[in-house]
């Protein structure tokens, strides 16, 4: 039987509406031994996967929360309520029109399907823990690049997947790196081959959909020699009132001469504790790049990071967070220098809003040994209201004489006498508002793909809508 | 009848009287000017027409075609049309100037409706070479490093292009040299006409013999003290502001 739509939970945010659950598989609350090999017999992982799980979870455990240098809002989380998996039980499909009805039609009211047509060379849908959807257009298919889930891919491609996965983000990075290797489901494996350049980006979708549920997707990438992808990530979730946890585990190689741009546009809603790593090894000349909005969520870690592995390799970080009322985003980004005559860039913008609160945390290390680094690192933050708040934790270490380091912060306040100039103008107050935060990040947004440019605008004009008078 | 109108028109900084007691009509079509010493309080009177937030309004109202306008916030007044040129225009960092008119216009528009972006550039260039600006102008931040001379213009500029019912330009000429005053006074001349009442608020009597006025009042300590014709200017320069004080001080005996 079909649900009722009447129970359609509708709010003035784009990815705010919640459909029935249809979960066939389902972990239950909590986390112990029991729920790994639930996980592990759903999804009929692999030996070797089971046993990686299981590591994880004993780091997991054993490590205490990050409490003594980051928020101890992270206590709030009770990871006994959390539910770990949750799928309704079908395979992902080839098309939308075997994707269930049900969930479809999530997909189809935020855009993905359509977006689909007009600009990507592939989509992955996640819905909760499984993928539901995963397509390439053909003639990318055809030139060798993989894109499937990663439950997929570490069955089907084990010789690449198993090279590279948990060797960028070890499992005791940190406690989520460690949870999210316990639990992990969905999220992306993609394989672009030698020389290939993938003319269009390859797009995922996260959604959770689930009360009290947990989302650990891992995605990897592998760029093999003088290839290229941009990959693009946008994540929603209904507002509830229940703590919905977000822990992803991204790694990204880029062999030599390859390029990886990795895009995230994430609007969680503001009970999702929105915790992940991210990192990216550059090989000899490669370049990886990451740009990362972080609109959304009750409470974002992430610190989005490069290794500098191989000679003249390259890394950036271009981030924008906006932190509303109640919300704390805590960003950044790691550079880690391993190489003669590598680079990074980092820039960082972030908006607070209200109470919101925004936190740059840096780390940039350039050893002695290395020669002809260099480094630039540059954090704005824009204050709104009186009650906002913003951080900034650089740390550079830049050891030796041949290396460059060039590091600027700014802190800016959206006067009222601004306001007001433009309000004389026929801008109401919260247009005001969303033009002069788009001014801020404007420099910024321009090096984004048009399509997320406008979408990120159009994020911040709801944001400024919904928090003004 | 058409007309922007102060009635005993009574404001307040904190404790502090400002204005005390102005009324004043300024009709579509006609050029008036307020000229006024410093501490006058002209613009106190300026932002609190345009509905500055600091100010508080202890008596008297302000109409626009007989509506009422000291309700309605500044953003519904610039819509229904009433503008303000700014003495000390405000810098939006990162904002070009094409973004921001484009975004003023468009939020005149009603709800659905998006502005003509070939016809919007091609007003806007027409607009920006009466007032010999650049069109490189149009992709630099509104105000932000223009010099003096420049962000006048630019004001001036938006006037032409938001078109509105009634422009108060408070102290336009401030910092321009002969020049950027010509400039300036020119664009405002092409835009007099029956459509639009123009209140001129100045120190000096400089910029009156470029933007010729049809009536000048004269304001000392928050209301004013004298009108009349465009000739009232010139005898205000000869005699100074004493002598229209003094004349202050006689109305305040005779009422």
């Amino acid at each position: 039987m079909k649900p009722e739509t009447k129970a359609v939970d509708i709010d003035r945010g784009i990815g705010d509406f919640a459909y029935p659950e249809v979960h066939v598989r389902d972990a239950g609350a909590g986390l112990s031994e029991k729920t790994i090999h639930y996980i592990s017999d759903v999804k009929e992982d692999p030996d070797w996967v089971r046993e990686f799980r299981l590591r994880g979870l004993k780091t997991f455990l054993e490590k205490p929360l990050p409490t003594h240098w980051a928020s101890k809002d992270l206590e709030a989380i009770d990871f006994d309520k959390i539910r770990y998996y949750l799928s309704p039980g079908t395979t992902t499909k080839r098309s939308w029109d075997e994707v269930p009805d049900d969930i479809k039609r999530t997909f189809e009211r935020l855009g993905i399907p359509e977006q689909e047509r007009k600009f990507l060379a592939g989509v992955e849908a996640q819905f909760d823990s499984e993928a539901v959807y995963s397509n390439i257009k053909k003639a990318v298919g055809e030139q060798g690049v993989i894109f499937i889930g990663s439950t997929e891919g570490l069955k089907k491609h084990p010789e690449i997947f198993r090279k590279w996965f948990g060797k960028v983000i070890p499992i005791a990075d940190n406690k989520f790196s460690a949870l999210n290797s316990a639990v992990f489901s969905g999220g992306s494996f993609i394989y672009v081959p030698p020389g290939v350049k993938v003319k269009h980006p390859l797009q995922a979708y996260f959604r959770i959909n689930a009360e009290n549920f947990g989302q650990f997707e891992r995605t990897l990438i592998i760029a093999d020699e003088g290839s290229e992808v941009t990959y693009m990530e946008g994540c929603t979730a209904p507002k509830f009132e229940t703590t919905t946890l977000h822990s992803a585990v991204v790694e990204l190689v880029a062999l030599k001469g390859a390029k990886i741009q990795y895009i995230t546009v994430q609007n969680w809603s503001a009970n999702v504790f929105n915790l992940v790593t991210k990192r990216g090894l550059a090989h000899e000349d490669a370049e990886i790049k990451w740009i990362d909005c972080n609109i959304g969520s009750r409470l974002t870690m992430k610190y989005p990071g490069v290794v500098l592995k191989g000679r003249k390799s390259r890394g950036e970080v271009l981030s924008i967070a906006l932190a509303n009322n109640g919300q704390h985003q805590d960003t950044g980004a790691k550079m880690i220098h391993a190489a003669d005559e590598t680079t990074s860039n980092i820039i960082s913008k972030s908006i607070s809003i209200g109470t919101g609160r925004a936190t740059y945390r840096g780390l940039v290390h350039v050893p002695k040994h290395l020669k002809n680094c260099k480094n630039n690192t540059e954090c704005d933050a824009l204050l709104i209201n009186a009650t906002s708040r913003t951080d900034t934790y650089p740390a550079i270490t830049v050891r030796g004489t041949g290396n460059a380091v060039q590091h600027e912060a700014s802190v800016s306040q959206v006067s009222s006498e601004q306001i007001f100039y433009m309000q004389q103008r026929g801008l109401s107050e919260a247009q005001a508002m969303s033009l002069s935060v788009n001014g801020f990040v404007n420099d910024l947004v321009r090096q984004f793909p048009m399509e997320y440019s406008v979408e990120l605008k159009r994020l911040i004009e709801l944001e400024m809508e919904g928090s003004v008078g | 009848m058409n007309e922007l109108r102060v009635d005993n028109l009574h404001v307040a900084i904190g404790d502090q009287q400002i204005v005390r007691g102005l009324s004043l009509a300024v009709p579509q079509g006609e050029v008036h000017a307020i000229m006024g010493p410093n501490g006058s309080g002209k613009s106190t009177l300026a932002k609190v027409m345009a509905g500055h937030p600091d100010y508080q309004v202890t008596k008297g109202k302000i109409t626009m075609d007989g509506e009422d306008v000291l309700g309605m916030e500044a953003d519904d007044r610039a819509r229904k049309g009433l503008f303000l040129a700014f003495q000390y225009p405000s810098e939006i960092p990162g904002v070009t100037i094409a973004n921001f008119l484009r975004a003023a216009l468009q939020a005149r528009l009603p709800e659905g409706e998006e502005l003509e972006a070939t016809e919007y550039y091609a007003k806007l260039y027409e607009k920006m070479e009466l007032l010999g600006m650049d069109r490189s102008f149009t992709s630099r931040a509104v105000n932000e490093g223009f010099s003096g001379g420049e962000k006048k213009r630019t004001e001036i500029l938006q006037l032409a292009m938001l078109e509105p019912k009634y422009a108060v330009l408070d102290e336009t000429d401030s910092g321009l040299d002969i020049d950027a005053l010509k400039v300036v006074a020119r664009g405002v001349n092409t835009m007099r006409g029956a459509n639009l009442g123009i209140l001129l608020i100045t120190h000096y009597q400089r910029l009156l013999n470029y933007i010729v006025p049809d009536h000048v009042h004269v304001m000392v300590a928050g209301r004013i003290v004298r009108s009349g014709g465009k000739d009232l200017a010139l005898e205000l320069e000869e005699r100074g502001y004493d002598w229209a004080r003094e004349s202050a001080g006689e109305m305040a005996v005779t009422r």
